[in-house]
Formats: C-alpha cells, structure tokens, sequence
C-alpha cells in the first residue's frame, strides 16, 4: 500500500494548541507541505507573530523566530537581507498582526519589494484576546466590542489588505484563497507554493491572504464556520490574484 | 481498497472531516472519550473508502493518514 496522505515532515508531530475546527491547522500544514515539496526546510526560517498562531514556532520543524506584534515583516526582512542567498524566509500572520498594529511594516515591505513570503490569515476577529473587532471585522459583524454589530459611521469599513497592497508598484504577488472546502485547499496550496517559489527565483514580496475561520469567536460550530465563510466573508472579500507582476510581464 | 489511521487522541471532534468524506464513512465515535476529553472521529466501514483523503485534507490537526 503506497502512503496518499501524511504529516507533512516540515510540521512536527506534536498537537496543536487551535481550538477544535480551526483552520490555522489547515494552513500550517500546507505551509510545511510547500516546504517539504520545494526541498527547502533546512534554509528555511519562519517568523511566527503575536495572535492565535504564536506558538506557530512550536509546530514547523525549520528555524523560527518569534516577532513583537506586527514587525514580523519587519524582522523578515532583516533575516533576509543578512542572507539572500541562503535563507528564505517567511511570515504567517493573523489579521489583527498584519492589518492592525503591522500595517505599516506591511505595507512598507511590499512598497520595497522586499523578496518574502507573507502568509496572511483573515478570520476577521481578534481570536487569542478573545474575540474583540479586527480592522478586517465585517460591517455588522457582531464581536465583543462591536455587540450591536460593527456600525461603519462609528468604526470605519474592514480594509481589504490585497486590493490596497495591488495599488502599488511594489510587489510581485498578491492573492486571496480560502480553506474551507478541499476545492478551496488545493487551489491554496498552489498560491502558497508560488508564493515560496516566487521567493527562490527572486522576484520579491509575495503575500497570500487565507480567508479563514474562528468557530470559537464568531459562536459558531466548525461546519457553521466554514459555512459563514462562503455566506459573509466571500462577498467581501473575493477570491482571486490581485498582482502577479511576473505574468502581467508575460502578457505584455 | 484504503487503510485509514487515526491519531485519535489528537482529535478534538470538530467533525470536519466527517462532512468531508464524499461517501459519508466517518462518523464520531459518541462511545469513545480521547485524552483531550472529545468524541474522536472514526471510520465505520472500510471496505467502502477509497482513499481519496478528503477527510485528511480538511483535518485541521493532520490527525489521518491515509493509504492505498
């Protein structure tokens, strides 16, 4: 019997401290198969942010470091610059690191082209603290500070961090993918794989934005999450490529 | 002919995977209690899978492993 599916070797073995239905576990695991598939775990250097996944240094089997909330863009960068060659570094970052405290390190990163790979996870909530209103909150999205919805007049509208990356000439890949059906996984898993190989061939700043899920803080079941996701979140935020430089060239 | 493996006391029964399955074989076993305390998921009839890994893939905590 040949093996179809396993553990990926890039994740450790190890139970992940997610709650039940959560789709970090998904993405982890599709971050360490692009490593396994691409040869790359033994250069490779992980910058876990401060959110739900900031433990994410206990769950991939290359190097980490962990970041103050937000700068891992920032931190990512000098990793990089100090070894071009020989590194290749990436950020996993939730959406009240990367579009709230680290908007400015984000978006200075891909103004720069700096040459790394973000993967951004949108759950539209602030999970670890327990559910308050993220920037990326829908508007009449119930959380903890926003109780009778969140009321644009008062709190402005959710940023959607690609189409406002797209608008500058920075960087070299932008796309938004969801996990919350196998058709969905697979085609996520190839946009992080571009996103990583964009890396090795040099080409710059790649991030890819995971609509995601948060059961626990949205108060819903798991198959009512990922449910919410093609219901509310989709609408708002589409799915598809924002920028890849390289095929608009291609184009041309 | 598959062979699924579950690492069940890494299970937390979110029961993804049980939607997940196109033939509808997994289910969560309401007699059995894992380590973390949740109903982990199980395979009820095996001869019937095909290995397609459906189940693996939306598993959030890579518990399944799937052959064939």
């Amino acid at each position: 019997m040949a093996v179809v599916f396993d553990k990926p070797h890039a994740l450790i073995d190890v139970p992940l401290h997610y709650c039940p239905g959560c789709t970090h576990g998904i993405i982890h695991r599709l971050v360490a198969e692009v490593i396994d598939e691409l040869g790359i775990e033994g250069k490779t250097i992980g910058i876990a942010p401060v959110g739900c996944s900031v433990m994410a240094y206990n769950y991939f089997n290359c190097d980490m470091i962990e970041a103050a909330h937000g700068r891992a863009p920032a931190v990512a960068t000098g990793v990089k610059r100090a070894d071009p060659e020989n590194h290749i570094v990436f950020t996993y970052q939730g959406d009240g690191d990367l579009a709230s405290i680290g908007m400015a390190e984000t978006v200075h990163a891909a103004a720069r082209n700096e040459n790394i790979t973000v993967i951004f996870i949108n759950n539209a909530i602030y999970g670890m603290t327990g559910g308050q209103m993220a920037p990326t909150s829908l508007p009449g999205q119930v959380t903890q500070t926003s109780p009778y919805g969140r009321d644009p007049k008062h709190c402005g509208y959710p940023i959607k961090v690609c189409e406002m990356l797209s608008e500058l000439e920075g960087p070299e890949y932008l796309e938004r993918v969801t996990v919350n059906n196998v058709k969905n996984i697979r085609a996520a898993k190839k946009a992080i794989k571009k996103a990583f190989q964009n890396q090795i061939d040099g080409k710059g700043f790649s991030l890819v934005e995971v609509v995601s899920s948060c059961p626990t803080n949205w108060g819903m079941t798991p198959q009512a999450a990922l449910k919410w996701i093609d219901e509310k979140m989709l609408p708002y935020y589409p799915l598809g490529v924002y920028k890849d430089r390289s095929a608009e060239k291609e184009a041309e | 002919m598959a062979k699924l493996t579950f690492k069940t006391d890494n299970c937390k029964g979110c029961g993804l995977c049980v939607d997940a399955c196109p033939k509808k074989l997994l289910r969560l076993a309401k007699d059995k209690i894992n380590k973390k305390g949740h109903h982990p998921a199980e395979i009820t009839d095996e001869s019937q899978c095909v290995g397609c890994a459906s189940c693996a893939m939306m598993c959030p905590d890579c518990i399944i492993k799937v052959e064939r």
